[in-house]
């Protein structure tokens, strides 16, 4: 597999958080954007909507157009996915940020927090898929 | 009105850039992380592609006094490294390790139906409403006799930790 794809999908996502922060002074962090958009007091939530549903409809645009994109081959049970989802929910609320927030628009202003925290997810997360599929035999 | 266009057509140019560079699947992304194993460097690719147009434009965005459309710049809390940022981003990473999915991928996901996602997305929803719950009950002072939030010294550090971490850098 070649690496143009994957490189032209980085810069249009460098270009989506350099718009968003250009245009509007926001920052693209997605779990902060989907925080604000779910927590029960009224604030600013019109932007943040738009942009999930930009998110949603951008990816599945490019899935119209090449199928395969979303195609897996993981059967995960579904209690995995719930434990993941309340442990990355919880965890980039506390962290303040996930991949996008401080993977590329912390790391990119080269605040020590985002490079802190980016190096701490992925040392925790290969420490996961190593303890799962080499210990534990997941696929 | 102008804002919101920002904001939808950024989403979309994020959410195609996600698509076309294979990090809506978690196989791209758990192979990422399996660096002992059948390691797939995509992710780095995306990050260097994505860090390429982000690097420069800080530099621009700090020699601007607002945004285009906007009137000012979001403020940043100025936080130290501290225990909540590592602790927060290891359970993340936990979660991004079992799983494969972070918030936008998962999101795009669920968005077409992937039903791995669809388990995924509410519970992290819930993760994000339990810790707001937790961190709003963590904070809740206690009252006095005359129901006044009784002063601890716990109480008064907590105070000056909330103001440091409200307190903005322009």
């Amino acid at each position: 597999m070649s690496f143009l794809l994957p490189l032209a999908g980085g810069l249009l996502i460098g270009l989506a958080a350099a718009g968003l922060l250009l245009l509007n002074g926001r920052v693209a962090g997605i779990s902060g954007i989907i925080a604000g958009l779910i927590e029960p007091r009224p604030g600013d939530k019109g932007w943040r909507a738009l942009f999930i549903g930009g998110l949603v409809a951008g990816a599945a645009a490019v899935a119209l157009a090449r199928p395969g994109t979303f195609q897996f081959d993981l059967v995960r049970p579904p209690f995995l996915m719930v434990a993941a989802g309340l442990l990355v929910g919880s965890g980039t609320r506390l962290a303040n940020g996930c991949t996008s927030g401080h993977g590329i628009c912390g790391v990119s202003r080269f605040s020590p927090r985002s490079l802190i925290a980016t190096a701490t997810f992925t040392a925790a997360g290969a420490l996961t898929v190593f303890v799962t599929r080499h210990l534990l035999g997941a696929p | 009105m102008k804002n919101a266009l920002g904001a939808l057509g950024c989403g979309a140019l994020f959410g195609a850039g996600l698509a076309l560079s294979g990090m809506v699947r978690p196989e791209k992304i758990l192979g990422f992380l399996d660096f002992t194993g059948a390691f797939d460097p995509t992710l780095a690719v995306v990050m260097c592609g994505a860090l390429a147009v982000m690097i420069p434009v800080q530099v621009l965005v700090r020699r601007r006094a607002a945004p285009v459309l906007a009137g000012q710049f979001a403020s940043l809390p100025t936080l130290r490294v501290d225990g909540r940022l590592v602790a927060g981003s290891a359970l993340f990473g936990l979660g991004w390790g079992l799983s494969g999915f972070c918030p936008g991928p998962s999101l795009t996901a669920a968005g077409v139906g992937v039903r791995d996602a669809l388990w995924f997305v509410p519970a992290m929803a819930a993760g994000m409403l339990l810790f707001r719950a937790w961190e709003a009950r963590a904070h809740r002072p206690s009252l006095d006799e005359t129901g006044v939030p009784a002063a601890t010294p716990e109480r008064e550090l907590a105070a000056r930790v909330a103001e440091e971490r409200t307190s903005l850098i322009p």
